[in-house]
C-alpha cells in the first residue's frame, strides 16, 4: 500500500532549492505567524507595544525550551509524556532545597540535577529494559508529580530569593528578558546539534530506521539514552525558570505543559512518527502557540478556551497539508 | 514463575488477592462482601472506558480524548436534563451513547480519512472537547439541585442487589468479551495491532477498522458520561480532568500492549479493579491519599515491565541472525 504510492511520489529530478524552500513546512509557518501578528495588532489596540510584546514572550518560553529537547527525541522515534511531572519533581526539590538554606546557584544546580537524574531514569527504562516510551513516561510522568504530591501535600513553598526570582523575572537589556536570551541561545544549540552535527545526523537515521541505523554502526540505545537525559535536562532548567518566574511551588506546577509542548513539536513539522523535522520549525511553532495565546488573552477570551484554538491549530496545520495533496492528486 | 508472569489474568488475581490480604490483616471489614461489592461499584466506570480504550490500542492507537469526550458528553446530558426534566432517562442516555460516538468518529475520521497519527489527533480533540464544555457551559457548573432526582437515582437502583451501575459495566464486558472473540470486528481488532500489512492483504479494511475502533471507544466515553455526572451529581469543566492517563493505565495493567495485538476483555477488567482496590485501600490503611499518584505511577511501571518480558520480540535477536548468516 505505501510502498506504491512513495513509489509514485518519488520525482524525476528535485525540485530546486528556491521552490522548496518557498513551499517549506517553515514558511507556512512563517505565513500562519505573520497572519496571527497582523490580526492581533487589529484586534487590540495593546499589541503592538515592545512591553506587551515582552509578556508574550514569557508565554512560551518555558514550554519551547522543553520542545527543543522533545523535538529531538521525537525525531528519533520516542517520545517523554512526563516533562510537566519533571517540572514538578524538580521544582518541589528546588523548594526542599530552600528549606536547608540554599542560595540561588545552588537552588539552579538542584533544579537542572533533578531533571536531568529523572531523564535519565526515563533513558533507562526505555533503552536499558527495553519499554516503549509512551507507557514509560505515562508511568513516570504519574510517579514524578505523585513524588512531589507526598513531599508536599496541599502545601507549597514560598521565599524564594530575589537572585533567583531574576532568572524568571528579570530583564537583560530594555524588554529582553532573561527567560527569552536563554530560549534563543538554547535554540541556536540545538539546530547546531541537530543539523550540523554527526550526532544530529545520527538522530535522524535512528527515527527513519533505527534497525538500519544499527547496522550501519550508530550506537542507537546511547543516543536515545542522552536524548531522554537532555529533555529531562531542559525540563529541569524550565523548573527553575517557572519556579522563578511564579516565586512558589505547588505540586501542581505546569500542568498540561507536557501536551502544549508536544503541540509546539507537531506543529513546527516535526513527523511524529520519527525521522524527519527542523528546530526552526520548531521555534516558529512555539512563537506561533504564544501568539495565539497571548493575542487571546489580549481579548479576554478564557484559558480553556484558548486550548480549543491549540488543539484546533494542531489538527488543521497537520490536516491541510494532507488535504491539499489528496486534492492534487485527485485533479 | 515466568509462566505465570505471562498469564497476566492469573497474576493479576494474585496481586490483587495479596493487596486485599494484607489490608484485611488490619481491618477486617475491608474484605467484606458489601465493601467488596462497593470497590466494585467505584470501579464499574473505569472498568467500562479502559475496555474502550483496550478496542482503539489494540490497532496500534491511542485514544488519549477520552476522558474529555466524557466531560463533554457528561455537560451535554446534564444541561438536557436541567433544561428539560421530562426527557425519559433511556432515551438521554441512547443520546449520551450517540454524542459520544460522534465524537469518537470525529477522531475515527481524521485518523482513517486523512491519516493523521491517532496521538496527535487525540491531543487535539482532548484539549477541543474539554475547552468546548467551557463554551457549552459558559463557565457555570451543573450541580444536584439542577438534576431530576430519575437522573441521580437510576444507577443506584437496585437489581439482584447490585446497583444498576454495576449491572452497566458487566454487561458492557459482557458484550467487549463477544465483540473481541466472537465478531470478525474483534478479530480484525487483534489482526491489525499483530500485523497491519498481512491484515491488508486479508482482506480487512485497516483504516475502516480503526475508525471502528473510535466509534466504540467514543461511545463507551459517552455513556460514561452520563455515569460519571450522575455518579458524582456535578458537571463542570474539570470533570475527569486527567482521567485518560488512568484509563491507559488500567489498559496497561491489565496486559494490554501499547504496542498493538495484545489484550484481553478479563486482562483489563482486573487491571481495572487492581487501581480501584489500591485506591480504595490507601484510605483504609491511613495512607495520605497524596501517596495514591505515585503509587499507581509505580504500579504502571511495573506492568511495563511485566508485560515486556510476556511480549519480547523476536526481532530482538535480528543482529546475532545477521552475523551467523
Amino acid at each position: 500500500m505505501t510502498d506504491t504510492s512513495l513509489h509514485r511520489s518519488l520525482p524525476n529530478r528535485l525540485d530546486n532549492p528556491f521552490r522548496s524552500a518557498v513551499l517549506s513546512w517553515e514558511s507556512l509557518l512563517v505565513l500562519v505567524a505573520l497572519g496571527i501578528f497582523i490580526l492581533n495588532s487589529f484586534a487590540s489596540p495593546y499589541f503592538l507595544n515592545a512591553w506587551s510584546l515582552s509578556d508574550l514572550t514569557f508565554n512560551f518560553t518555558e514550554k519551547a525550551l522543553i520542545a527543543l529537547a522533545m523535538a529531538l527525541l521525537i525525531i528519533s522515534g520516542e517520545i517523554d509524556l512526563s516533562v510537566a511531572a519533571i517540572i514538578a519533581l524538580a521544582s518541589t526539590m528546588m523548594g526542599l532545597a530552600l528549606q536547608y538554606g540554599a542560595d540561588t546557584p545552588v537552588l539552579v544546580m538542584v533544579g537542572i540535577g533533578v531533571g536531568i537524574a529523572c531523564g535519565a531514569f526515563n533513558g533507562f527504562l526505555v533503552t536499558g529494559l527495553k519499554l516503549p516510551s509512551i507507557v514509560v513516561t505515562i508511568g513516570t510522568m504519574s510517579l514524578f508529580r505523585g513524588i512531589a504530591f507526598i513531599v508536599l501535600g496541599d502545601q507549597s513553598f514560598k521565599g524564594y530569593p530575589k537572585s533567583f526570582a531574576w532568572l524568571g523575572q528579570g530583564y537583560v537589556y530594555w524588554v529582553i528578558s532573561f527567560e527569552l536570551v536563554l530560549f534563543l541561545l538554547c535554540a541556536v544549540i540545538y539546530w547546531v546539534l541537530l543539523h550540523r552535527t554527526n550526532f544530529g545526523r545520527r538522530i535522524f537515521a535512528i527515527g527513519n530506521n533505527d534497525v538500519a541505523a544499527r547496522f550501519s554502526g550508530v550506537r542507537v540505545d546511547r543516543i536515545k539514552f542522552i536524548l531522554f537525559c537532555l529533555t529531562g535536562l531542559m525540563s529541569g532548567l524550565a523548573a527553575v525558570l517557572l519556579t522563578a518566574r511564579l516565586g512558589s511551588t505547588r505540586p501542581s506546577i505546569a500542568e498540561g505543559f507536557e501536551l502544549e509542548a508536544i503541540t509546539m513539536v507537531v506543529l513546527g513539522g516535526v513527523s511524529i512518527l520519527g525521522g524527519a523535522g527542523s528546530i526552526l520549525g520548531v521555534v516558529l511553532a512555539a512563537v506561533i502557540v504564544g501568539l495565539v495565546t497571548f493575542g487571546l488573552g489580549l481579548l479576554n477570551v478564557p484559558g480553556i478556551v484558548m486550548t480549543i484554538f491549540t488543539g484546533s491549530l494542531l489538527i488543521v496545520v497537520i490536516a491541510l497539508p494532507i488535504l491539499f495533496r489528496m486534492w492534487r492528486q485527485r485533479a | 514463575m515466568n509462566r505465570l508472569l505471562k498469564h497476566r489474568e492469573i497474576f493479576l488475581v494474585l496481586a490483587i488477592l495479596l493487596v486485599l490480604v494484607l489490608v484485611t490483616a488490619r481491618f477486617p471489614r475491608f474484605a467484606q462482601p458489601g465493601n467488596l461489592l462497593t470497590i466494585f461499584n467505584d470501579t464499574s466506570i473505569l472498568m467500562m472506558l479502559a475496555l474502550g480504550q483496550m478496542a482503539v490500542i489494540l490497532t496500534r492507537s491511542i485514544d488519549l480524548s477520552m476522558a474529555s469526550n466524557l466531560a463533554l458528553t457528561g455537560m451535554v446530558v446534564a444541561m438536557t436534563n436541567a433544561a428539560f426534566p421530562g426527557v425519559p432517562i433511556p432515551l438521554l442516555m441512547a443520546g449520551c451513547v450517540g454524542v459520544g460516538a460522534a465524537l469518537g468518529a470525529f477522531n475515527g475520521v481524521l485518523v482513517w480519512k486523512l491519516n493523521i497519527p491517532p496521538i496527535v489527533v487525540t491531543l487535539g480533540t482532548l484539549t477541543i472537547f474539554r475547552g468546548l464544555v467551557f463554551v457549552i457551559s459558559a463557565g457555570a457548573w451543573v450541580n444536584a439541585a439542577q438534576m431530576s432526582p430519575d437522573f441521580i437515582g437510576l444507577q443506584r437502583a437496585a437489581f439482584l442487589g447490585l446497583p444498576l451501575l454495576s449491572w452497566f459495566a458487566i454487561v458492557v464486558a459482557a458484550l467487549f468479551w463477544v465483540l473481541m472473540t466472537r465478531t470478525p470486528l474483534g478479530r480484525a481488532l487483534y489482526a491489525i495491532g499483530v500485523n497491519p500489512t498481512a491484515s491488508v492483504y486479508t482482506g480487512i479494511d485497516v483504516g475502516r477498522t480503526k475508525f471502528y475502533a473510535f466509534v466504540i471507544s467514543g461511545a463507551v466515553a459517552g455513556l460514561c458520561g452520563y455515569l460519571w455526572i450522575s455518579r458524582y451529581v456535578i458537571a463542570s469543566v474539570e470533570v475527569a480532568g486527567g482521567y485518560e492517563l488512568t484509563i491507559i493505565a488500567a489498559c496497561v495493567i491489565g496486559g494490554v500492549s501499547i504496542a498493538g495485538g495484545i489484550g484481553s476483555v478479563v486482562g483489563v477488567l482486573l487491571g481495572a479493579v487492581f487501581l480501584g482496590v489500591i485506591n480504595n485501600a490507601l484510605p483504609v490503611i491511613n495512607i495520605s491519599p497524596f501517596w495514591q499518584m505515585a503509587i499507581s505511577g509505580t504500579a504502571i511501571l511495573l506492568a511495563v515491565v511485566l508485560n515486556a518480558r510476556g511480549e519480547r520480540r523476536k526481532g530482538r535477536v535480528i543482529l546475532k541472525t545477521a552475523e551467523s548468516v
